[in-house]
């Protein structure tokens, strides 16, 4: 299973607009994530992170260069069998739920699209997996908490089975003792299922938590990429990577 | 030493289908010219603290206190005319998105002067005069340029910048923070605290600053109130927040990922349902927490 | 129905205990749940409960027309036209050829739902296959779509029923077709309106993600969320649609004589508006009593059935 290559970007350019409008949101962006490993992708707000993800789900559709997952290359269209292999949790849990599903219509859904038998067992196991319980299975949303809406989106991408899970800035709306039992929940889904994860987020020590190797992305561009011992060691070539590190790292220590 | 706020015994009440929800219960606490951090998770009842101080709890919620007093005035007493006076005159405060308190359709410079003579009574050249003072105070470089701007034309760091000059020039006695920095990039989060802690010390004034974030609040206060489920369990010096002895506090602590000192498993917090029942700690300076 | 393993639950508990439960056990509790919920808050809006008893009211009226009805709607009795209200028997007078106006209110209440009902299914059900392809899908689809809502909305509505009744002939379900025709059009930019807002969330990104089509996204998410705003622009709408459809009896263009619709009945009734004008008001009031129903009624929805409040 392991050895190949999960998710690799060769020289991608993402755009929004047209002509005059035009907006570059990622420039010339290369990397590669091997199959089961974890990788993330750090930057403030507006560096074309997130873009990156929205480029591989399809979700933003103008973009140049090569995208390949799992060794076949992307086109403009993704299959459904795309969607069997690389799911996506979303930033915010409040947003992205349907205000008017419950769990289990959410969880249905998705084994329906794909075809599955025994609907029943496998969201029952999956929202165990989740460490929800079948408590929840007939809630709507704002029954949830926060940090329980986050587990239904990371139920939702894993009860179909993907090998690759993008994760977009998963704990940056939860409380910080949330984060750390969500955080946790993905350690031990990744050691589980075996999957590979691509994490965005702008929090250093999360991504220093969660990720083996780290790109640092400014202005659209990736300025440098790094393993997470020399990050941790604040050994970085790239002074937008050293400030990002102070500054992260600096408010502990004024203590 | 005199304290400028002092808040007994404030509840915060409100009704709901399964009866009376207590967002804040009973707590205490003073505030002399210093920089107070109140740290809690999303329904602590933290932000709504805040908003009490004020006067803010929209119907249907209930306030309750035995005394809300400003340099020894009880704000409970005042009429909601003499309470508008407060607001913004003697107590400012700012919110976590800028986007959301200025108004859209006039321009920065005019909504600043007009804060100001609301409250001075100044011609219009005075106001122009002090309001691109004021913005060259919170380190605005082009001050004339950010005058004529529209709020769109903002970032989020520049907006708040915006909302601290506008906050700051009726020369309130307290600022009230709620999460001022959290909408922001870590790298610009540092340049609008150390503006605001600059003004703030300048003039003597009291700082009430609310976030979820331990490590901001702990770098940037002189003393923290932890609430819990609307109670204050903990309060101790800023510098010595590491050194917390509420398993609450203890637990917040431990459960944030840690550049320098990697773990395989983040603790997770058990939450105590002692921590909810027991009684309020009291957040009030006393002789003794002065030395 | 789900035959899962549910939790132990107490067998002996009240159903406002099941309904009211915050951790529901199968699809079917959670859906009644849901329902119960927003029958409360509906509840809570005296208002609102005020417009659903009027309409529950008339909807037994119309059922039960031939029991309550004192008189045969069409019996004549030229000796006792034109009688005040009170006299003779007749309770709110009678008409010009010496009927009953009260039975001929209760029996045109019958046409008044007939109408409303046609309407309420067809125009907001257009509206919304309209709206949200438009909105969904953009591009040239959204172009074509939203043009043809322009043109059909830049025509005055009366006109354009006029024109149509008078081509197709007069009579109630041309007069409905007509209304059909110039009321879908609203329906379609709330409908469009309310998709581009949701297009963009997270949860229709999330289920695209999921590898749906665009119909099934727009059919199983996109219209539960756009039905709500739907059904209270309806509600609200009623009046004016009974309004139209008393105009285009009221002008003849309607249901024809003898049938006792309202606006035909006031219509009726102008002549005589002078020395006789119970007639006339009578009907009237009716029509003013179930629009004002269906206003308040539609105000309490948007209370409870406001996605945007609902969603906390």
């Amino acid at each position: 299973m392991s050895g190949g290559t999960g998710i690799s970007l060769e020289s991608v350019d993402v755009w929004f607009g047209e002509g005059e409008e035009r907006v570059d949101a990622v420039i010339d962006a290369t990397i590669s994530v091997p199959l089961g490993g974890s990788f993330g992708l750090v930057g403030e707000s507006g560096s074309g992170k997130s873009t990156i993800l929205r480029a591989i789900t399809g979700l933003a559709p103008t973009w140049s260069g090569r995208i390949s997952v799992l060794g076949n290359n992307l086109g403009k269209t993704r299959e459904r069998e795309f969607y069997r292999s690389v799911q996506m949790v979303f930033q915010d849990p409040y947003a992205s739920l349907h205000p008017r599903q419950t769990v289990d219509h959410v969880l249905s859904e998705a084994l329906y699209l794909h075809g599955f038998k025994k609907p029943d067992e496998r969201i029952i196991k999956t929202l165990d997996d989740v460490g929800l319980g079948q408590y929840f299975r007939f809630r709507y949303p704002h029954q949830l908490s926060g940090g329980q809406r986050q587990r239904v989106a990371i139920a939702r991408a894993l009860i179909i089975e993907p090998s690759i899970l993008l994760l977009d800035e998963p704990t940056s709306a939860l409380d910080v003792s949330v984060q750390a039992e969500i955080l946790n929940l993905l350690t031990d889904l990744r050691a589980e299922h075996n999957l590979t994860y691509l994490m965005v987020s702008h929090d250093l020590a999360v991504v220093g938590h969660m990720c083996s190797d780290v790109a640092v992305m400014n202005l659209g561009r990736i300025v440098e990429v790094l393993d997470v011992a020399s990050m941790r060691a604040l050994k970085a070539d790239h002074p937008y990577t050293r400030q990002l590190l102070e500054a992260s790292v600096q408010r502990r220590r004024e203590v | 030493m005199s304290n400028l706020l002092e808040v007994e015994n404030l509840t915060v009440k409100f009704p709901t289908r399964s009866g009376m929800f207590e967002a804040v219960r009973d707590i205490s606490f003073s505030l002399g010219r210093e920089r107070l951090g109140i740290v809690g998770e999303s329904g602590s009842g933290k932000s709504i603290t805040g908003r009490s101080i004020l006067r803010l709890i929209r119907h249907p919620g209930i306030l309750e206190a035995k005394r809300i007093a400003l340099e020894g005035q009880d704000l409970l007493q005042l009429s909601e005319k003499q309470m508008r006076q407060v607001r913004g005159h003697r107590i400012s405060m700012i919110m976590q998105d800028p986007k959301f308190s200025l108004n859209p359709v006039m321009r920065i410079g005019d909504q600043i002067c007009e804060a100001y003579r609301l409250h001075a009574k100044a011609s219009k050249t005075e106001a122009k005069r002090k309001t691109l003072a004021m913005l060259e105070a919170v380190l605005i470089r082009d001050p004339e340029r950010v005058f004529r701007a529209y709020p769109h034309e903002m970032s989020g760091g520049m907006g708040q910048r915006i909302m601290i000059a506008m906050m700051l020039i009726p020369d309130p006695q307290i600022l009230i923070a709620d999460e001022p920095t959290s909408a922001l990039d870590v790298t610009v989060q540092k340049e609008v605290l150390e503006i605001m802690d600059k003004l703030v010390s300048e003039r003597g004034m009291g700082l009430i600053f609310i976030s979820h974030d331990l490590n901001v609040v702990s770098a940037f206060c002189d003393r923290v109130l932890i609430m819990y489920s609307g109670r204050i369990v903990e309060t101790c010096r800023a510098d010595k927040l590491h050194e917390a002895t509420h398993p609450y506090t203890k637990g917040l602590l431990a459960s944030l990922p840690q550049l320098e000192s990697p773990v395989d498993r983040l603790a997770v917090l058990e939450r105590d349902e002692v921590w909810r029942a027991a009684k309020s700690v009291s957040g009030t300076i006393t002789a003794e927490s002065h030395k | 129905m789900s035959d899962i393993p549910s939790l132990p639950t107490p067998k002996k508990q009240s159903l406002r205990q099941w309904l009211s439960s915050d951790s529901p056990t199968s699809r079917r509790q959670a859906k009644f749940a849901a329902w119960y919920r927003a029958w409360l808050a509906f509840r809570a809006n005296p208002m609102a409960m005020f417009g659903l008893v009027i309409l529950g009211a008339l909807l037994a009226i119309a059922l039960f027309a031939p029991i309550i009805s004192p008189h045969d709607p069409f019996a004549q009795d030229l000796a006792a036209r034109l009688s005040p209200p009170g006299e003779g028997g007749y309770i709110l007078g009678s008409d010009s050829l010496g009927r009953d106006i009260l039975s001929r209110l209760i029996y045109g209440s019958r046409i008044t739902l007939y109408i409303v009902a046609l309407v309420a299914l067809l125009a907001p059900i257009v509206g919304l296959f309209i709206g949200t392809a438009a909105g969904y899908l953009g591009g040239w689809v959204d172009v074509v779509l939203m043009r043809i809502t322009d043109i059909f909305l830049a025509f005055p509505r009366l006109v354009l029923a006029l024109a149509f009744v008078s081509a197709l002939g007069a009579g109630i379900e041309n007069a409905v077709l007509a209304i059909v025709l110039t009321a879908w059009p609203p329906y379609a930019r709330i409908a469009r309106a309310e998709t581009l807002t949701i297009r963009g969330a997270d949860y229709i990104h999330a289920i695209k993600l999921q590898g749906a089509g665009a119909l099934r996204v727009i059919t199983r998410h996109i219209w539960p969320l756009c039905i709500s705003s739907l059904v209270i622009r309806v509600t609200l709408d009623m009046a004016g649609i009974i309004l139209v459809a008393a105009g285009l009896g009221f002008l003849g263009l309607g249901a024809q004589p003898p049938s006792p619709e309202w606006g035909a009945m006031i219509s009726a009734g102008r002549q005589f508006i002078l020395d006789h004008w119970w007639v006339a008001t009578m009907p009237g009031l009716a029509i003013f009593t179930v629009s004002l129903a269906f206003n308040l009624l539609g105000d309490g929805l948007r209370d409870v059935l406001d996605p945007k409040k609902s969603a906390k």
